[in-house]
């Protein structure tokens, strides 16, 4: 018998607010988080906007000591610290202290897509200089893909599996999900998962290189067409970090922690880069397989999903997209769920996408609302001939949901799909 | 460079990597700086180059090996100093 997962803990470190209260506000009110970075402009990107997560000084110091911010330059740690330690914290729980045992009933799955490329620029200039005796002890936990997961580790004192998973776009909810499975089979009390995405030019570059974001938007990088737009010219890269600590629901319910969802169960799978699908591009029918082998797992029927979170990067992809959702759930005009995209108000946070887009799904299913899309006044018409744009709200919407989906689609034809319930 | 001038440059280096639970006031000439004072073994590299920053000399692989307290330490930065 599979134990029953929840979420008793979320936390946030997004380009348009970090923490939870600020980030809810902003998410009910299109707050932007994309801005003109004059470093890109400098640099020469075509894309020169970009959305990334305002840390202060203090704020650094709210979560590690001076020591470890010594030579520390690794801003997808960071941001996957913050947003760790503090669904930790809103889930009520308490690191392990220290000279006691590690807390053997809690474990953690945070991905990254690449980690510290900041740090590693700087070794790699030290290295061709010769001088690779001066990089210090943190070159490695630093760059290593499971620093993030290793961080939170140590601060937490995890004695259960602490791993970072990498799948690209994806990999904020594979994390999620990895997360469920280890809890239903008993393995673990406590899960934290999440996913982070380093900032800036070392990490977008590639994505600029391959022209998948927008070069129309340069100077108005508040009226960036967003996903579902006819106008829509690519992604606005940006980068963050989510967190969800999951829990088994026999654990929640015992010390009467808050429950934000259950996560009812979902599907991980890939196209195999046949069938459409390549390194880059998905296949559509393992997009359409994923999502319905999702509600199979949590043992729901299509009409019961009242909302989806979509992944939709304001790329020619998203018209694909809705198609895929409304294929695999057989639904479609005024039947289909409503459905919307953070990547408007937050860009494409890559590795991190999933986990802040979860974050902001499970907010929705919690308070019972629907965020505006930002940005896509002008419906792409492939998409208003499958779905009704009643279903593609501008404005914010009170609705009581029960039942939701999030999917997650990234490079190297990589799908997962999740489903959570209110409870 | 006298011992003292050394050690008080060499004081606040140490005290950078001391974990929270223990006061620059156990910096003393025959502190271990891994088993007395703590220190995280792997930030002995730091230490070094930090010494090398600040007295302006580098130290080779094998004079890491004889550091163990805060007067090897000034031991070596002397050598160093006066090669």
């Amino acid at each position: 018998m599979k134990k029953r997962v929840v979420i008793t803990g979320l936390g946030v470190v997004s380009p348009n607010g970090v923490g939870i209260p600020k980030f809810t506000e902003s998410i009910k009110n299109g707050v932007s988080g994309i801005r003109f970075i004059p470093e890109l402009c400098n640099l020469n990107f075509s894309c020169q906007l970009g959305a990334m997560p305002i840390i202060s000084e203090e704020k650094k110091r709210e979560y590690l000591s001076e020591l470890q911010l010594r030579n520390f330059n690794s801003s997808g740690i960071l941001y996957g610290i913050i947003a760790g330690m503090d669904a930790l914290k809103d889930a009520k729980l308490e690191p392990a202290k220290s000279n006691v045992e590690p807390l053997w009933d809690l474990g953690i799955i945070f991905g990254s897509g690449t980690s510290g490329v900041e740090k590693f620029r700087e070794a790699i200039y030290r290295i061709d200089d010769k001088n690779v005796r001066r990089l210090g002890s943190n070159s490695v936990a630093q760059t290593m893909t499971s620093g993030v997961s290793a961080y939170l580790g140590g601060l937490i004192g995890a004695g259960n599996i602490v791993t970072a998973n990498s799948s690209a776009c994806a990999t904020g909810t594979e994390a999620l999900l990895m997360g469920y499975d280890h809890i239903a089979n008993g393995k673990a009390t406590y899960m934290l998962c999440g996913s982070t995405s380093d900032s800036g030019p070392y990490i977008w570059g590639g994505f600029d290189a391959m022209k998948v974001t927008t070069y129309k938007h340069n100077d108005s990088p508040e009226k960036v067409a967003g996903p579902m737009s006819a106008d829509a010219s690519g992604f606005v890269p940006g980068s963050g970090a989510g967190a969800y600590l999951l829990e088994s629901l026999e654990s929640a319910q015992k010390r009467g922690a808050t429950i934000y969802a259950e996560v009812l169960g979902g599907a991980i799978n890939n196209g195999g880069q046949r069938g459409g699908g390549s390194m880059t591009a998905p296949n559509s029918l393992a997009i359409q397989k994923c999502i319905k082998e999702a509600l199979k797992a949590s043992n729901i029927s299509a009409s019961e999903i009242d909302y989806i979170n979509g992944h939709l990067t304001a790329t020619i992809k998203d018209p694909d997209e809705i198609e895929n959702w409304s294929i695999a759930l057989d639904r479609k005009g005024e039947d289909f769920p409503y459905i919307n995209s953070l990547k408007g108000m937050v860009g494409h946070c890559l590795a991190a996408s999933g986990s802040i887009e979860i974050v902001s799904a499970i907010l929705q299913l919690h308070e019972g609302f629907v965020f505006p899309n930002v940005n896509c006044e002008n419906l792409h018409p492939k998409i208003t001939t499958l779905i009704s744009s009643e279903k593609i709200s501008m404005k914010l919407l009170k609705s009581s949901l029960q039942t939701i989906a999030k999917a997650s689609f990234g490079f190297g034809d990589v799908n997962a799909c999740a489903i959570f319930k209110k409870i | 460079m006298t011992s003292e001038e050394i050690f008080s440059l060499l004081e606040p280096i140490i005290k950078t990597y001391l974990p929270e639970d223990v006061s620059a006031k156990e910096i003393n000439r025959d502190s271990d700086l891994t088993r007395e004072l703590n220190i995280n073994s792997a930030h002995l590299v730091d230490i070094i180059l930090d010494i090398e920053d600040v007295f302006n000399i580098e130290f080779k692989n094998d004079d890491m090996e004889s550091l163990r307290n805060v007067n090897d330490a000034i031991l070596l930065i002397q050598q160093k100093i006066s090669a």
